[in-house]
């Protein structure tokens, strides 16, 4: 029996996750290194890889920041009523339930260049969507929840009563927060980054609806792998996607060992 | 450091934590208060600490209102209920913590480090981290790190709600000698009589937000203030219709008036052990029960029933004996008024003078 | 004093600036597509509900997800149970390997789930030797929804195996119980509240399911056109009504999982 049960998962995991991976390595060689190497560093594929770049630095970096202050003012805030917190602690799981490309619809409908809003900004000469600043604020909302989930139980569990004592010592909540508090979440968070990174660096439905799609412009790495397969360029198609993939392992890998630090 | 509370209330939501209290304490007192779990204690106290913020009243320490100052302002030492220590700091880094956010100089810091390792006892351990110490020695850490920026009023959260029944009995008198050699006016929180009696100079009695009665241990003992200080403080047995123990008729006058009577109050023996036969009622042992240093027994005398203790050293009683029980005093209470009152037939009626 | 105040402006700016960012990123879109399918008044967002393509495309969807999740308890279960309860060589590699889907960017799932069935792999001759296609049909769209809502049966079982106590199974084999009886009798039910609530998450994913999807579906209108595809096309052809009024729908269907789900850990962890 308990050979049995193993084979089958050997086996599952082996047709579902193993194949797929194997034959995307196949398919990106099967033009040789020059194959591989002509479909990265195209330039549109270079431009791609360098949006992809901006938006995970900038998506990262704002997502960190704001997570891990809404993560602490919904457990520890006290301005909050606990109404109102449970409230708010259950629309920050709202992304997760939205449909990537609703997730970008949303932003069209909001501030596109058919909205006042959207005509208004342009108007300035701010573009959003179609813009850089459109595709940010997608992957922004889209990875909302991921660094707030991972702080929010860690949190809980210390309690209060560390950051008071560090209050009747005399630390006011800066020292507070980076001598007591920070310690105890910093691994969280550190996951919580990790996602980030990998769910910005895969986005794809909100970013396509939001983007446009315009090559040399707006075009993510993702996105360019769309393009190339609706055009039958595989072979280029397969050398972004490894590129893509290659780093997801790796990011993957990270987390596997962030885990384990935050565990220890 | 003097402190003073006038007016003192505090809501969370519907809940009244604390109701209208006042006290004042005086320097180099230690303070317990005293009373049941989810009394309002805890809340007196983080209000002291400025963690709270009261809905009305006055805290003053010294005579300077310090309500709008923080918790960072108040020079105060506070010890948590589980301690609280900073996990990923060791001993001497947890200690070092509120000198460091004061910008004591370094040299100054280490000095304070050694005087407050060796007062408490804690020499060796002081690269240890917080999950490698016994629950005593955590207290002490604690304890260490509160008192290391040197505050004027030290408060403590059930110091000792988390430590073995047998270290908590050393760790009593080891804290009330530390504090008397301090001097430093103290303030502790407990739910456990015995410990406020052992170890505070004076005891406040609080119970559902009220301050019910302060004074030292023995005040409180000898004169309960109200009915609740008098069941909460020993082991009394409330008696509905007191007037029909003999030597208490006269409560028999004023209807709703009920009586507590402590073990202690109570003496139980074989007729030939009384003096004033007149004074005593007559009821039988319904439990007996050996305690280790005495009896326990409880009597019955009509459908009142009575416990108390005796003495080894008298002849063994058994159950079902018919015994004679004299009730030395009692605290009455009705809804206007409460006091402790005498057997009245105690004193000899015709006394014979030799 | 001033420096007090000066924390007390701080900490009221700090506060407004996170409050308004959480409003205007989340909360804000979230109304505001709801206000769009609205706008035209309650008939025309009917209209743009019943269009025979729209409701096509949600119905397929629905089907789809409900074989996807279907599928995935049961090798989710498996899995789980697997890697929790045996120990053997390269359980720590596949343990890892679970949370690979959501790692790996959607689009590069799709591309990679067409290769392997495409006409010119193995199993796209295989399959058309047979006389049935895989790729651009239902069965491709299952499989992709299947490799990205992967993880999330077997990481909602796990945790419950872990902290399940070994006497309870202990108890049902000294009652005399057979292994197969201990399983469905003790085991099983105390997995349900994972299986449960893992099915509703993968549930909803399949339903939101884009990347992986568009490049494998053929998205014909009708036939293999899923809900988010259909909206995507809406987008395209400048019809956001006709888009928020589907989108509106699956969100609400969404919300209600995921309430659902959170009701259910609420229960579990309640007890």
């Amino acid at each position: 029996m308990r050979r049995l049960w193993i084979g089958l998962t050997y086996i599952v995991f082996a047709l579902l996750l193993g194949a797929p991976v194997v034959r995307i390595a196949a398919g990106a060689w099967e033009d040789g290194w020059s194959g591989f190497a002509n479909g990265v560093t195209r330039p549109e594929a270079l431009h791609a890889l360098m949006m992809t770049g901006i938006i995970v630095v900038i998506v990262t970096v704002v997502n960190t920041l704001f997570g891990v202050m809404l993560a602490l003012y919904l457990v520890r805030a006290n301005w909050l009523g606990p109404q109102l917190k449970r409230i708010l602690n259950s629309v920050v799981d709202l992304p997760f339930a939205v449909s990537p490309v609703i997730g970008g619809l949303m932003i069209v409908l909001l501030v596109g260049p058919d909205t006042a809003l959207g005509s208004l900004l342009s108007g300035a000469g701010i573009d959003i969507v179609y813009a850089l600043p459109g595709m940010v604020i997608a992957t922004l909302f889209v990875t909302f929840p991921l660094v707030i989930r991972e702080v929010m139980p860690v949190l809980q569990e210390i309690g209060s009563s560390q950051e008071e004592a560090a209050h009747m010592l005399g630390a006011y909540p800066w020292t507070t927060f980076w001598r007591v508090t920070w310690p105890s979440i910093r691994w969280s968070v550190v996951y919580g980054v990790v996602l980030t990174v990998a769910r910005t660096l895969g986005e794809f439905g909100a970013v396509l609806v939001v983007s446009g799609n315009i090559l040399f412009k707006t075009q993510t790495a993702t996105t360019l792998v769309y393009q190339d397969v609706e055009n039958f360029n595989l072979t280029a198609a397969n050398s972004v996607a490894l590129v893509l993939a290659a780093c997801s392992v790796a990011l993957l890998l990270f987390m596997e060992w962030a885990k384990s630090r935050r565990e220890s | 450091m003097h402190v003073e509370v006038r007016g003192l209330n505090k809501k969370f939501g519907e809940f009244q934590a604390v109701k209208d209290v006042e006290f004042s304490i005086e320097k180099g007192q230690l303070i317990g208060l005293l009373g049941p779990s989810g009394g309002g204690k805890t809340s007196i106290l983080r209000m002291l600490a400025g963690l709270e913020t009261p809905d009305t009243g006055d805290i003053v320490f010294h005579g300077k209102r310090v309500n709008d100052l923080p918790p960072q302002e108040r020079g105060i030492g506070f010890v948590f209920q589980n301690y609280a220590l900073f996990k990923h700091m060791t001993v001497s880094e947890n200690i070092a913590f509120g000198l460091e956010v004061k910008k004591w100089p370094k040299a100054r810091i280490k000095e304070r480090i050694a005087e407050l390792v060796e007062l408490t006892g804690l020499s060796g351990f002081e690269k240890r981290y917080p999950h490698q110490l016994s629950g005593g020695q955590r207290q002490r850490v604690a304890f260490a790190r509160a008192l290391a920026p040197e505050p004027q009023l030290l408060l403590l959260d059930e110091p000792f709600a988390a430590i073995d029944a047998k270290i908590r009995h050393e760790l009593r008198s080891w804290l009330r000698e530390m504090i008397d050699r301090l001097g430093i006016t103290s303030i502790f929180v407990t739910h456990d009589q015995d410990e406020a009696i052992e170890v505070a100079d004076q005891i406040m009695i609080i119970n559902k937000g009220r301050l019910e009665q302060k004074g030292t241990p023995w005040e409180i003992y000898k004169d309960p203030q109200t009915p609740f200080v008098a069941s909460f403080i020993g082991e009394s047995t409330l008696i509905e219709d007191i007037g029909k123990l003999r030597g208490f008729a006269d409560a028999a006058a004023m209807p709703g008036t009920k009586g507590l009577i402590r073990p202690e109050y109570v003496e139980v023996g074989k007729e030939n052990e009384f003096t004033l036969l007149s004074a005593t009622e007559t009821g039988r042992v319904s439990h007996i029960h050996f305690r280790g240093s005495e009896w326990l027994v409880e009597i019955q005398i009509g459908d009142i029933k009575l416990v108390t203790y005796r003495s080894l050293e008298k002849p063994v009683l058994q159950l079902g004996d018919e015994v004679h029980v004299l009730v030395h005093r009692a605290y009455l209470f009705n809804d206007n008024d409460s006091w402790v009152t005498e057997n009245k037939l105690k004193v000899d009626p015709l006394p014979v003078h030799i | 004093m001033t420096n007090m105040l000066q924390s007390r402006w701080w900490s009221w700016g700090f506060r407004s600036t996170v409050m308004l960012y959480f409003v205007i990123l989340i909360v804000l879109p979230i109304l505001g597509i709801y206000g769009q399918s609205l706008s035209d008044g309650w008939p025309k967002f009917v209209s743009n509900l019943t269009e025979p393509l729209a409701w096509k495309a949600v119905m397929l969807t629905v089907k789809l997800a409900l074989i996807a999740t279907v599928i995935n308890v049961l090798i989710g279960t498996m899995a789980g149970w697997v890697l929790i309860r045996y120990r053997f060589p390269g359980r720590q590699l596949l343990n890892s390997l679970v949370d690979l889907p959501f790692a790996l960017p959607t689009a590069v799932v799709g591309l990679m789930i067409m290769l392997l069935l495409g006409p010119r792999s193995e199993v796209g001759q295989w399959a058309d030797s047979l006389g049935f296609a895989i790729l651009f049909h239902e069965p491709a769209i299952v499989i992709a929804m299947i490799f990205v809502t992967f993880p999330f049966v077997i990481r909602a079982v796990q945790p419950l195996l872990e902290e399940m106590d070994a006497s309870e199974e202990e108890a049902a084999y000294t009652m005399g119980a057979s292994k197969a009886k201990t399983f469905f009798r003790v085991i099983l039910p105390a997995m349900m509240p994972g299986i449960l609530s893992g099915a509703m998450l993968a549930f909803s994913r399949a339903l939101a399911e884009f990347g992986a999807v568009v490049l494998v579906a053929g998205n014909i209108p009708g036939r293999t056109l899923v809900a988010s595809v259909y909206i995507f096309g809406q987008i395209e052809s400048d019809n956001p009504a006709g888009a928020a009024a589907v989108s509106v729908l699956l969100l609400t269907l969404s919300f209600v999982i995921l309430w659902l789900v959170s009701y259910v850990q609420a229960r579990r962890t309640g007890r």
